[in-house]
């Protein structure tokens, strides 16, 4: 948890709509159970993580105690408790993304961003992070950066998406081959229309 | 093989309209008033007779499970939570259904509600999975929209809501108890069951916890007859099942299969094959990461179901089928398993706590080769004594993957001890010189 103390966090105006529609989803008197999706929409809006004072406000808003919520907060590994990079870039290497060449797809973005697991650059464009599986296991080796899946990633595929990211574009999510989703890249053998 | 008639999943690729107009036209909430008139103990029944057992791994009568909710409510509301914490590493089918075919889980939520009495049904979907959040939810807007959920769903007076709940990161939420327990928003450690969620669930009511797959499969289910989806398949396998191959195959992809089709030909049909031919496969893991693994000659004639696998020492699991070739460093590949138990284990039970951050570094050691042969015995031996000694499954299953390794390619791990070991002796030998 970040040990800065001096942050201050309110939710904006749109934000506390959208509060309001999360708690209307649970029975009243269960309002705890908006903890985890008020927890990522004050992240979402707090540039991807989570000073204390988002936690405290979150606490409030759900009537539990402020250590119930760091509690979750902490058990959690989606909730970053220090700030990250704008591009938050998580290389699976569970097994299926391992043995499809992960390991290189990993190097490749320590060498392009010059920074280890964990780090953020000094421009803080990007954080990179080393996570297990991400369930997209056909189409690996796969990277996500902030919302979306890149997937059956080679050395040069994911240069060319960090290239992009740092010129500010926004690079075709999904496969970077030709296949679509998670068919076979072979060609259709199901549904194929002859009933 | 099975025909493309009895497919359920017909878009599962995404490649046709994912809204409502197309799911319509696929079938998708056709008549689901009739479906739910016809009552709880119907839909029960059915779902019995068609013999569908769970798809997220346990493999436990969906039919049978429904039928441990209470008849009568006692003034406590009934829920169904599905699982769409997908996370075990191989696994990646409930993802499609989710981004391509939302409609079917949202009409097989409705229908397995009446089933078990419920008005309210929550789908935990993993943090991760944002975008297929986002469709799922699209979908939902467009069914409250038709009224096809909501106050009197479909026309049929059954009142019925679903909601999208996003999970944090965090594989032991897929346990069924600590999916709950993140649900009223604490940290996901598993329950001690009993009381099992049937009669103590969420916020302590009545619960039945399915993987999404089990559900969406249920509105094609009930539409054509239990009969027919119990014709499918093998005896006590009955029905279709989403696959997902990944690893040495030449086209890793998603795909619906018949039950109990033969390993071998799947792999060959719908694949393209292993890299390098069917004799350079060094083994499978059918069934995610938890279930053991299988060596080419158990590959040979194995049917790939409940039955078909438990044969061979594993298990169907979720059939996430992880396919080796010879190039594989199996040792490796276990030891990154083994990291991510250790990751993964939720702190609450001792056995899973340790042992599993302990077996991760023993298999290090015997990757890097320093170790010696009877640390194998020793590691084995460790992993006995967290199997079965804690709460929940994490335990068993950062174990077996362990146990199939020693068991299967005891050899490999002993050849990198021995290797090491062999070039010290040159090493001292040299000095002596």
């Amino acid at each position: 948890m970040s040990t800065e103390n001096t942050e201050t966090f309110a939710f904006t105006a749109e934000n506390q709509e959208a509060a309001k529609a999360i708690l209307a989803k649970y029975p009243e008197g269960r309002e705890a159970s908006a903890t985890m999706p008020l927890l990522t929409l004050a992240q979402r809006q707090n540039d991807n993580w989570l000073p204390r004072a988002a936690m405290d406000v979150v606490a409030d808003m759900v009537g539990l105690p402020s250590i119930r919520v760091y509690e979750v907060a902490t058990f959690y590994t989606m909730y970053n408790l220090e700030p990250v990079g704008k591009n938050y870039v998580q290389v699976c290497t569970n097994i299926s993304c391992l043995i499809k060449g992960a390991d290189d797809v990993f190097k490749v973005c320590k060498n392009k961003l010059g920074i280890e697991n964990g780090e953020t650059t000094e421009d803080g464009q990007f954080t990179l992070l080393e996570v297990e599986c991400l369930g997209a296991c056909v189409n690996a080796p796969m990277m996500q950066i902030n919302d979306d899946y890149y997937e059956d990633l080679d050395p040069a595929s994911t240069e060319k998406i960090l290239d992009a990211l740092a010129r500010g574009e926004t690079p075709k999510a999904g496969p970077q081959g030709d296949r679509v989703g998670c068919q076979p890249a072979g060609g259709l053998t199901t549904l194929l229309g002859e009933g | 093989m099975l025909h493309d008639r009895d497919r359920i999943f017909q878009n599962i690729y995404g490649i046709h309209d994912i809204g409502l107009k197309g799911a319509q036209s696929r079938g998708d909430w056709d008549k689901t008033k009739d479906l739910i008139a016809k009552g709880r103990e119907w839909i029960v029944e059915e779902m019995k007779t068609s013999g569908l057992r769970g798809r997220g791994g346990a493999g436990f009568g969906t039919g049978m499970k429904w039928s441990f909710m209470p008849k009568e409510s006692a003034g406590r509301p009934h829920y169904l939570v599905i699982n769409a914490d997908e996370g075990e590493p191989g696994t990646c089918k409930d993802r499609e259904i989710l981004r391509s075919e939302p409609h079917k889980l949202i009409e097989g939520a409705l229908l397995a509600s009446v089933g078990i009495g419920a008005h309210v049904s929550y789908v935990y979907v993993r943090g991760e999975f944002y975008r297929e959040a986002e469709a799922l939810q699209r979908a939902i807007d467009e069914a409250y929209e038709a009224g096809l959920v909501g106050k009197n769903a479909c026309g049929s007076g059954y009142d019925f809501d679903i909601y999208v709940h996003l999970g944090a990161g965090a594989y032991i939420c897929g346990e069924e108890s600590a999916l709950i327990e993140s649900l009223e928003g604490k940290k996901g450690q598993p329950r001690l069951k009993p009381p099992f969620p049937a009669n103590c669930g969420l916020y302590g009511c009545p619960t039945t916890v399915n993987n999404v797959e089990s559900i969406a499969v249920v509105p094609e289910i009930l539409r054509r007859g239990g009969s027919w989806f119990a014709g499918l398949g093998r005896e006590n396998n009955t029905g279709t099942k989403l696959f997902c191959v990944s690893g040495h195959v030449n086209n890793p992809c998603t795909f619906e299969e018949e039950m109990g089709v033969p390993m071998k030909e799947m792999l060959e049909k719908h694949c393209g094959g292993i890299n390098g031919g069917w004799d350079n496969l060094k083994g499978v893991i059918p069934g995610g990461s938890s279930v053991p693994v299988m060596t080419k000659g158990q590959c040979d004639g194995a049917l790939m179901d409940f039955d078909g696998l438990k044969e061979h020492g594993s298990s169907l699991g979720t059939a996430a089928v992880i396919v080796m070739d010879k190039s594989t460093d199996i040792v490796r590949a276990i030891t990154r398993l083994s990291r991510f138990y250790m990751h993964e284990s939720c702190g609450q039970c001792t056995p899973c706590r340790e042992g599993t951050g302990w077996m991760w570094r023993m298999l290090e050691r015997i990757g890097e080769g320093d170790a010696h042969i009877e640390e194998i015995d020793l590691l084995e031996d460790v992993t006995r004594r967290i199997e079965g000694h804690t709460i929940c499954a994490l335990g068993d299953a950062a174990a077996w993957p362990i146990q199939g390794l020693i068991r299967h390619f005891r050899d490999e791990m002993e050849a990198k001890i021995l290797a090491k070991a062999g070039t010290h002796a040159d090493a001292s030998a040299d000095a002596a010189e």
